[in-house]
């Protein structure tokens, strides 16, 4: 069945994009809770926190963008779950097709979901005064990493969109990944935290992806940042891939 | 191969348990190609059980099964070529129209003109006039004729239907049985679940009864009938049942714009 797993694979994007464009809600409540988020840290405490960056928005934009896509999975994981649910997941695996492209597909689309999401926090950035100087590169370098991250979050989601019973269940792990970025330094500099905290701050996987990213629209040097973020995304990618095939597996046998 | 005079479908000595629980314990039979083969049974007998392992979505604890010459456990790719499945929930896409779905089916199963097989089936089941219209706003008899439309595509030679009618209403199961009699007089072979016993009695041409976990009894209706004594003679009168009453007063016509060919009973006295 290989030799359809491209084909099938399109086909079944083609009908997940398809569930996308008929309710854009999806992307819109997406990105609707970052751009609350950024508003409100912006105008309503922005003010008073010191981050010795000129601009507020430049300082916090780049958690914001984890925030949309940790947002975001949690529709990854509702789709596949509505699937499951629905009976058609069953349908397509009686079907002589690649089985595993019913789950790529899923991948693919949540791909594809956020990052249109994550073009509109970006718009709405922009309109709040958000500038960056950064040339082509280093926007790819950003987009690059984002779409790492996105595809590691993505895996995570298809372990509970696979496995979930309910689906508040389905959606509910993404509450925590939400919250990470508070943890980080992705709102105010991360030596102003008790000691603890601080540590905790300073060695979970957002940080380092929050800096990368903020060097690279600052036109900073991004120094290890950027290999410490690309270790932790390529890290968890492996790790909820290999955890999401295992769920897989056990689904179809 | 000599699948030609195989029957289509060969279970033997078929085995699952759920941790402790045995849900088959040992079943055996066989189904003749192009007939239609009724799995009957109360809720948990195993009846999914056996179809999901026959469409090759569980794998069985012991035991051996052919389907159209293939061993569901080793020739997996061959099975999944050859069936085609409607579970006990309607295995249709709410999001996407009526024709996309089967579109979709279609594309998957690699066929050509897609679009032209869509419309073929779409006015076959009667559908035509709801094509353009999201799967979510259809009736329960409309879904299950789309379910049913998309697992002939392709022309499977056999069809699983797992409870092809649990939850319809009286109309929108006639329609369903409409439809599974067409399919065998096109020599399709179909295996059906069903917890009905008037569902077996219309449409199988054998019978097994499943009960816990074993087939108890397997025949036509004719032979399972002589394993009681001889019926007696006795004068009844016919009253109508409240399923005739409801049939009669409604029509059978269903709804949807359907041109089926069902006779109009007069409601006049």
């Amino acid at each position: 069945m290989a030799k359809h797993f491209l084909g099938d694979t399109v086909v079944l994007l083609g009908r997940s994009l398809r569930h996308i464009t008929r309710s854009p809600d999806t992307i819109i409540t997406t990105a609707v809770m970052p751009i609350a988020m950024m508003l409100m840290f912006v105008y309503v405490f922005g003010g008073a926190i010191r981050t010795g960056s000129d601009s507020y928005v430049n300082y916090m934009l780049p958690g914001i963008l984890l925030i949309t896509v940790a947002s975001g999975i949690a529709y990854t994981a509702f789709r596949l779950f509505t699937d499951m649910k629905g009976g058609i997941f069953e349908r397509f695996q009686s079907m002589p097709i690649a089985r595993s492209s019913v789950l790529w597909a899923h991948v693919l689309t949540s791909l594809v979901a956020n990052l249109i999401s994550l073009v509109v926090v970006v718009l709405v950035a922009l309109l709040m005064g958000f500038r960056s100087a950064a040339g082509a590169p280093a926007w790819l370098a950003v987009a690059g990493i984002l779409i790492l991250f996105t595809l590691a979050l993505t895996w995570i989601a298809v372990i509970p969109g696979l496995s979930a019973k309910t689906m508040e269940g389905a959606s509910a792990f993404s509450y925590p990944l939400i919250f990470l970025p508070f943890l980080s330094s992705a709102f105010v500099p991360t030596d102003t935290m008790p000691g603890p905290v601080r540590a905790f701050a300073e060695h979970q996987p957002v940080t380092s992806i929050v800096n990368a990213i903020r060097d690279l629209f600052t036109e900073q040097p991004v120094g290890t940042d950027i290999w410490t973020a690309l270790a932790w995304c390529v890290g968890i990618l492996i790790v909820a891939f290999a955890f999401a095939m295992r769920t897989y597996r056990r689904k179809i046998s | 191969m000599t699948t030609q005079q195989a029957p289509a479908i060969q279970v033997q000595g078929l085995e699952k348990s759920y941790k402790d629980l045995r849900v088959l314990r040992g079943v055996d039979f066989d189904v003749a190609r192009g007939s239609i083969f009724a799995l009957l049974g109360s809720n948990g007998a195993g009846k999914t059980t056996a179809v999901k392992i026959l469409s090759t979505l569980l794998k069985a604890d012991a035991g051996t099964a052919r389907v159209n010459g293939f061993d569901v456990a080793t020739q997996a790719a061959g099975v999944r070529e050859s069936i085609s499945l409607t579970g006990q929930f309607a295995a249709v896409d709410e999001i996407l129209s009526g024709r996309e779905n089967l579109v979709l089916v279609a594309r998957l199963r690699h066929l050509r003109n897609p679009g032209r097989i869509a419309d073929d089936l779409l006015a076959r089941f009667s559908l035509t006039d709801a094509a353009a219209r999201k799967v979510g706003t259809y009736s329960g008899g409309m879904r299950r004729r789309l379910d049913i439309a998309m697992s002939l595509i392709g022309n499977p030679p056999v069809i699983f239907l797992d409870e092809p009618t649990t939850g319809l209403d009286p109309q929108a199961r006639i329609e369903v049985w409409q439809a599974v009699k067409e399919l065998a007089v096109q020599g399709t072979t179909v295996l059906l679940t069903t917890q009905y016993l008037d569902e077996a009695e219309h449409l199988a041409d054998r019978i097994a009864i499943l009960h816990e976990g074993r087939i108890i009894v397997n025949g036509t209706l004719t032979e399972l009938k002589q394993l009681l004594p001889p019926a007696k003679v006795e004068y009844v009168e016919k009253q109508p049942t409240l399923e005739d009453v409801f049939l009669t007063l409604v029509g059978t016509d269903g709804k949807n714009g359907d041109a089926r060919r069902t006779p109009q009973v007069s409601t006049d006295q």
